[in-house]
């Protein structure tokens, strides 16, 4: 499972920065969008990968370690899952409003000269 | 009344984020709405002092050593959130809660006007300052620069036009890109240390094996990426000269303290990790040379930019690239210096971002060009419920016009030139001197010779370059007597460009006390055992 979770982020991150390198507007919100899956996919990693495990420990039950999910990575997530919603939202405006005002949708505000 | 004075640290936070919310059901009433933003401002002043004062040890019985610690919901530290205040923290929150101050007094003239809910952003970016500077959670850390980036992107587009929305889409996806870098380092350090806590991160580090000891360095060095991007350090800046450039006056002048909290960050996580023998020397030599082609990078900027605020723009990288040198030479008596230069370089930049708002006006071209302020779309004024401004002429103004306008500016502009560059008499000079006398004489050879030499060198070329550039950006804008005519200047713009020059004049002639309190702050950071212990003590648990 480790290997596919790896590959995962790997094949994510990559596509991810090959987006964001690209030169249109929408091509750079994807590319920001798969890092941000990858990156999510990460911290969830780091709270190591586990299947039908608790994260709250019960009273009175012996406390192992390795028979509990670790309820911190989960959190994290959350809140960047929040977050990175958010300034997608925000970036698809300023996108937009880019468009808008200087009619193309280069990163730049203008089409290269050399074509 | 200790009771309450220990709930205190909580407030530079909690104030402008209930002041920022409720500021949006008054888009209506501009008199209430202004009562309310300027006193959530006044509060975080007040608050801020005092935890200044405290920090000084005037109240031993409350907190030791000058470290205040908070537990959120009184959970124990490396459980719950703490909020740690020290000297560094307390003077990063006095200079915040100061430029955010001017820059609200400042921008009631015109710009609070131009789009709805700049109030809210201004609150919620002064939240998400004082929020980083005094987590003492690294998560936190990141939540908190996410705060203040977020109002920051909406700030940077203040104003609309096509310059700004240009600067902006560079600005959000490289800062985006940052914040990635931030989390993945995050990850990386909770999944091997597993503490978020930064008190408790040393102890953690020194029981971690070999192995992932060179992870956890990694996972660091990566976070540290996150920070060099927010303070602007070479190859990671070419957002920074065109984004501060566009924003609008009282922006560019919150802005100017932006960087900063990337020193602070990497300042602080950088003495907590030393302490616990991490290898950090390469760390150290990047820093260095980074700071070093920041440096040259801001200076060729200086020297090549025509537009004033470009020149200031590019004086903030300088700045920045002269901390990380400083920083990089590991030198503890050095430490209380860059603070000194710190806090000086952040009053006279945001002065200058003001004044050069307020200089502009000297020239012939009215102050509102399309590039300068164009309607947002109508979409936005229906989303907020509130119409387009009226359009304003700078004649019908509320406010008295100050007569010997070309006077105050040419005083004004004086004075921030001689800050920035670092000519006597101002705390400018005191700070690059105290810079120059760490690192000069003897000390020189505990910095490596040729390291010191070459920091040496850094400031005093890169503050001759700067007076080159302003020197030509002054004839061009007060000796060119055909483009030129008398503005009219009002009092709330006036008076907080004077407040920060005035609060530089009194880090120059409190000198002495200033240094004491930097001394000891340096000398804190630079003992990280008691901030961990302070924390542990307060909440209990941590070992």
């Amino acid at each position: 499972m480790e290997v596919i979770v790896a590959l995962a982020i790997g094949v994510l991150a990559g596509s991810g920065v090959w987006l964001v390198l690209r030169p249109r507007t929408f091509q750079v919100v994807l590319g920001l969008a798969l890092l941000s899956y990858a990156v999510n996919l990460f911290i969830f990693a780091t709270g190591r990968l586990t299947v039908d495990r608790a994260p709250i420990i019960r009273e009175g039950v012996p406390v192992d370690p390795s028979l509990y999910a670790d309820p911190v990575p989960q959190a994290l997530v959350l809140t960047a899952i929040v977050i990175s919603f958010a300034t997608t939202a925000l970036f698809l405006v300023l996108l937009l409003v880019a468009r808008g005002l200087t009619g193309t949708d280069h990163v730049d505000g203008r089409e290269p000269e050399d074509r | 009344m200790t009771a309450l004075l220990h709930h205190l640290l909580i407030v530079p936070v909690l104030v402008p984020l209930v002041a920022g919310a409720s500021l949006l059901f008054l888009a209506e009433q501009r008199r209430a709405r202004i009562a309310l933003a300027v006193g959530s401002v006044l509060v975080q002043a007040v608050a801020a002092g005092t935890l200044l004062y405290l920090t000084t040890d005037a109240m031993p019985h409350m907190w030791t050593e000058g470290v205040g610690v908070y537990a959120l919901g009184a959970w124990p530290a490396p459980f719950g959130i703490v909020f740690v205040v020290d000297r560094l923290a307390a003077l990063m929150l006095v200079l915040t809660a100061l430029i955010g101050l001017a820059a609200l007094v400042y921008s009631l003239a015109y710009w609070d006007r131009v789009a709805p809910a700049f109030h809210s952003m201004l609150q919620f970016l002064l939240m998400g300052l004082n929020g980083a500077f005094l987590t003492g959670d690294l998560f936190n850390l990141f939540v908190f620069f996410e705060v203040l980036l977020a109002a920051s992107y909406g700030l940077l587009l203040h104003g609309a036009g096509s310059v700004r929305v240009k600067a902006s889409l560079h600005y959000v996806t490289v800062n985006l890109l940052a914040s990635f870098l931030f989390l993945v380092g995050i990850a990386m350090v909770y999944g091997i240390t597993g503490t978020l806590n930064m008190a408790d991160l040393p102890a953690r580090i020194s029981q971690l094996d070999p192995g992932d000891r060179a992870l956890f360095g990694s996972g660091a060095a990566i976070l540290g990426g996150a920070f060099l991007v927010k303070a602007g350090v070479w190859p990671l800046n070419f957002w920074l000269p065109a984004a501060y450039t566009a924003a609008s006056s009282p922006v560019g002048a919150l802005f100017a303290l932006m960087t900063k909290v990337g020193v602070y960050a990497a300042l602080r996580i950088g003495t907590l990790l030393s302490s616990a023998d991490v290898e950090t020397s390469f760390i150290d030599v990047g820093l260095f040379y980074g700071g070093a082609a920041t440096v040259a990078y801001g200076t060729i900027g200086t020297l090549s930019a025509h537009q004033l605020g470009r020149v200031v723009s590019f004086s903030v990288v300088t700045s920045t690239g002269l901390m990380f040198m400083a920083l990089g030479l590991r030198l503890q008596s050095l430490t209380a210096p860059v603070l000194l230069y710190l806090a000086s370089s952040a009053l006279a930049t945001s002065a200058f971002f003001m004044l050069n708002g307020l200089a502009q006006r000297t020239r012939n071209v009215p102050m509102r060009e399309a590039a300068d302020v164009a309607p947002m779309p109508d979409v936005i004024y229906h989303g907020f419920g509130v119409g387009p401004p009226d359009p304003l002429s700078p004649t019908d103004e509320v406010g008295v016009a100050i007569p010997a306008a070309m006077a105050f500016l040419g005083m004004a502009f004086v004075c921030c030139v001689l800050l920035i560059v670092g000519l006597p008499p101002l705390s400018g000079f005191l700070a690059k001197f105290a810079l120059l006398r760490a690192t000069a004489g003897p000390n020189l050879l505990a910095a490596g010779a040729p390291y010191g030499a070459a920091f040496c060198a850094a400031v005093v070329v890169s503050g001759m370059a700067a007076l080159v550039a302003f020197t030509r950006s002054g004839l061009r804008l007060f000796w060119t007597v055909s483009a030129q005519r008398t503005p009219r200047l009002r009092m709330i713009e006036v008076a907080p460009t004077s407040l920060l020059i005035l609060a530089c004049l009194v880090l120059t002639v409190a000198a002495a006390p200033v240094m004491t309190y930097l001394d000891s702050a340096a000398r804190s950071l630079h003992a990280p055992e008691v901030y961990v212990r302070v924390v542990a003590e307060t909440t209990g648990v941590l070992p």
